[in-house]
């Protein structure tokens, strides 16, 4: 017996719009079951990771703070993905926007300079993660190396190479020797959003990045460039549309937009170059990509309920000793809830009974 | 598609049950059964919604004939395999195997019994060995059986020594040439003990050398016993192996015969029929100048599949229809790509349209000269599977119809416009503005072509532009080819499809090869004639 997935004759618009929260309520049962095998209350670990940080100012800020990386570099991923390009390094193209973002800052550092340094800083960012990315973008369309593997294995120069900086050249001589900068001027740290929070002006680059994607993504001849090239590479061609052009660009952009989290990140929260700037948000995005399949506006949805699992993950572990990892487990189970409900509303599933062999 | 079903024939007949210990005895025993026909298939109908693939066909082999299955492509060859090989149910008649019915619900009912398939593609793994790739795709028994590969990489030797299958089990398959893939193939097939072994177009991709060695193995296979089917359009080739051939034209069963006693003239004559074409040109259009004009146009091949095309000299007229015949893998698509400008040619010189040097422009700017180009393969080249007829609109006509205004796509405009070509091209489907795959082949095709054409183009270049496609969708494609001829554009229409041409080109050249004959005119010339010419015997004194 085998099972074949043969595809639905009709989608129907209801189930595809409804998937989603299908989706979620799957994987919340599943992680109930897992919190209940672990002798926990499913009830009570629903209101501490969903119920409380809801209804809480300081956790929504925190929320707010985690999701501002998120979306920019699942947006920027988004491009790629289209394209059917797997651009897997957005965590050494956030790295390497912190980096070069971060250069000016450092250099001008006590001279109050004032506003100019940030604008500068956040090009940089973008130009730094740019050019990054383009590495295994140009190694592909010259030689053909799988952008995978080279995007990947780029997060490791790139983190290596901010811890050498953080403790080397740019480690701060009055930081008591631990590897780290010196802090940022306050004219070039992102201004802070409300009073006495810490949500910063990141928030509203990334609301930007987001709209001005979507109607990228879904009007522009660009946009509908991607999606050609992402679903036949032939038809491609036979439209004109360079291949090579399209994936320099698209990586670019991702990069761009990984680099400009990363320079974001630090100038708004951190305030300083240190090797734990990221916690994973290049690698995270991937997931947050998928979990908005693929769309802008979807990419905010996934960032929020990521964001809203990691925040009631860390109180779950402080009050009810449920392990970190529960989060990731989560997360994981979202992401395979949401694939799978993606995949079985234009599929349907036969199962194909092989006969019995004879003697 | 083929590749895909190779595929699950492999996984499938993992699950088949065979002993490798079972196969020394295989093939000789079977020899020491008396002979007779090994199979039959009786009054076999297939139809595909209004079109009929298989109408009423009867074929029969013996054990150690080599049976021909000859038809030109579209013929319904590959469909009569499919459905012997359980792949397809036949919607009407019968397969009988040692006299007695039997139905398959799967290709591992046909592997059961014996038959065994060669595709003309091949499904290995480039990076894995040789052996490898054989104990990949043996049945899963054998490995409850004290499968070892020591002992099948000596089985690959020994098989390989007896029929002359050279090959080294522990060789990359990435290091191998076509015919040392192919053999791998055979070795499948033949560890898997056939009494009846189909062979599809199996020297397609082979050269001359290595066909040789090929029609060695598959006599040896014969004298031993082993039923074989050898599907093929290239007569020489049948002549020389087969004793047998069944002919298959447009569906239907035209003839049978012993090739060997037949003449080459008389068996092409039944291949490519000699019925009425449906089309007739408009009553005598004016010829103009030339628009289209290839000068000496010689490529590389890209891939071992791909040909490389070999000085092509043509010119198309405005006013008149070119036909370019010729049996599929000859060097159709990279001759469409070079024209297209998918492919670029090294000088810009050897390609002009309206006297204009494109040889080195790419595919946007030659439309912006006024040429429009319909490729062959409609869903994943001429069409996004899954994007929207409004948005496959915009696919060729983004440049030249104002659909790009400050770079974002003018979604009404492509909406207006892919309306007009539904209507006007009788494209028909259910719910608006679908997914291009939802469509059926017919529908799409009149929806290509009908983008084409409604751009009003000067030169129109057109790859096997009814492949497919019902008869009366097909009758409506080739008159608006002719229409748009009438009209003053030079078109090009590149075909298996003989009736077709005939019906619609003033002059006829035969691509063979990678080698362009020069043009007849189709008023001079014999089906028969274009026939050998394609089939690649005897070209000098065919014109």
């Amino acid at each position: 017996m085998r099972l074949e997935l043969v595809p639905r004759a009709r989608v129907w618009p209801i189930a595809r719009a409804l998937s989603p929260l299908v989706a979620i309520i799957f994987a919340g049962l599943m992680a109930a079951l897992v919190i209940a095998m672990m002798g926990r209350s499913p009830l009570a670990a629903f209101d501490i990771y969903i119920r409380e940080p809801l209804g809480d100012s300081w956790a929504l800020q925190e929320m707010g703070i985690k999701m501002i990386p998120l979306t920019l570099i699942a947006t920027g991923l988004v491009y790629c993905f289209r394209a059917n390009l797997w651009n897997i390094g957005a965590e050494g193209q956030y790295t390497m926007g912190a980096i070069v973002g971060a250069i000016l800052p450092l250099a001008t550092q006590g001279m109050e300079l004032g506003r100019w340094v940030l604008v500068i800083a956040l090009i940089m960012g973008i130009i730094g993660g740019a050019l990054y990315a383009l590495i295994p973008s140009y190694l592909r369309v010259r030689l053909g190396v799988s952008e995978i593997l080279s995007s990947l294995m780029l997060v490791y120069i790139a983190q290596l190479l901010l811890d050498y900086l953080v403790r080397g050249p740019w480690r701060d001589p009055k930081g008591f020797n631990f590897p780290q900068s010196v802090m940022f001027d306050p004219g070039s740290t992102l201004p802070i959003l409300f009073e006495d929070g810490r949500l910063h002006a990141g928030l509203i680059l990334a609301a930007i990045v987001v709209l001005a994607s979507t109607v990228v993504l879904g009007w522009s001849l660009f946009g509908y460039a991607i999606k050609v090239i992402g679903s036949s590479p032939k038809a491609a061609g036979f439209s004109g549309f360079s291949s090579a052009t399209i994936s320099l660009t698209v990586f670019a952009i991702s990069g761009g937009l990984a680099g400009l989290a990363g320079i974001v990140e630090v100038s708004g929260q951190i305030g300083q170059l240190k090797p734990s700037i990221s916690a994973g948000y290049g690698f995270t995005a991937i997931t947050v990509a998928f979990l908005g399949r693929l769309h802008p506006l979807g990419v905010v949805f996934g960032a929020f309920v990521v964001s809203l699992t990691a925040i009631g993950g860390e109180n779950a572990q402080i009050m009810m000793k449920l392990p970190l990892d529960m989060t990731t487990c989560f997360q994981g189970l979202l992401l395979l809830s949401v694939l799978a409900a993606d995949a079985l509303t234009s599929s349907s599933i036969r199962v194909v009974r092989t006969p019995k062999k004879e003697a | 598609m083929e590749a895909d079903e190779t595929s699950s024939v492999a996984v499938d007949s993992v699950k088949q049950s065979q002993m490798l210990a079972t196969i020394e005895a295989g093939l000789a025993a079977d020899h020491a059964q008396n002979s007779g026909l090994l199979v039959e298939m009786k009054g076999i109908t297939k139809r595909f919604g209004s079109f009929t693939a298989n109408d009423n066909i009867n074929i029969g082999v013996e054990r150690g004939q080599i049976h021909a299955l000859l038809g030109e492509n579209g013929a319904g060859k590959s469909t009569l395999m499919k459905i012997l090989n359980g792949l397809l149910r036949p919607d009407e008649g019968e397969i009988f195997w040692k006299g007695e019915t039997v139905q398959f619900a799967s290709p591992q009912d046909a592997a059961k019994l014996g038959i065994s398939m060669v595709f003309q593609h091949f499904s290995l793994f480039e990076n894995l060995s040789v052996l490898e790739n054989i104990a990949v795709a043996l049945p899963g028994s054998i490995r409850q059986n004290g499968f070892n590969l020591r002992r099948l990489s000596r089985r690959i030797e020994e098989v390989g020594e007896a029929y002359g299958l050279t090959l080294s089990p522990q060789r990359p398959v990435y290091s191998l040439s076509a015919g040392e893939r192919q053999r791998i193939e055979i070795i499948r097939a033949l560890l898997r003990e056939p009494k009846l072994l189909v062979l599809d177009e199996p020297t397609s991709v082979l050269t001359p050398q290595e066909a040789d060695s090929l029609f060695v193995t598959l006599e040896q296979l014969a004298q031993k016993g082993c039923g074989l089917l050898y599907i093929s359009h290239k007569l020489d080739e049948v002549q020389r192996l087969c004793s047998k051939a069944t002919i298959l034209r447009g569906g239907k069963l035209v003839g049978e015969c012993d090739p060997r006693s037949e003449d080459v003239r008389s068996l092409a004559a039944m291949m490519v029929g000699t019925h009425v074409p449906e089309v007739r040109s408009q009553a005598l259009h004016k010829i103009g100048d030339i628009r289209l004009e290839v000068e000496g146009l010689t490529l590389p091949a890209p891939d071992i599949h791909a040909k490389s095309l070999k000085h092509i000299m043509l010119s198309v007229h405005g006013g008149e229809v070119l036909g370019i015949a010729g049996i599929a893998g000859n060097g159709q698509s990279e001759l469409f790509s070079a024209l297209s400008g998918e492919t670029l040619s090294p000088q810009a010189r050897t390609i002009l349209i309206d006297t204009m040097p494109v040889g080195q422009l790419d595919i946007e700017s030659r439309r912006a000269l006024g040429a429009a180009f319909i490729p062959e393969q409609r869903l994943g080249h001429g069409a996004v599977p899954n994007m929207a007829l409004s948005d496959n609109m915009v696919l060729s006509r983004h440049g030249t119809d104002r659909l790009d205004r400050f770079g974002m796509v003018n979604v009404r405009r492509a909406k207006r416009l892919s309306d007009e070509v539904v209507s006007k091209f009788d494209v028909r489907f259910s719910g608006k503005n679908p997914v291009a795959s939802s469509l059926s082949g017919g529908n799409l095709q009149k929806f290509v072509v009908g983008r084409e054409i409604l751009a009003r183009p000067g030169v129109l270049v057109v790859d096997q532009p009814t492949w497919g496609v019902d008869a009366g969708a097909a009758v409506a494609i080739r008159q608006a080819l002719v229409n748009m001829a009438a009209q003053g554009a030079a078109v090009l229409v590149i075909s298996q499809d003989l009736d077709e041409l005939f019906s619609i080109s003033d002059r006829i050249a035969v691509l063979h090869e990678g080698a362009l004959s020069a043009p007849l005119a189709t008023g001079q010339v014999t089906r028969e004639t274009i026939g050998l010419m394609m089939a690649g015997s005897e070209v000098d004194d065919a014109a």
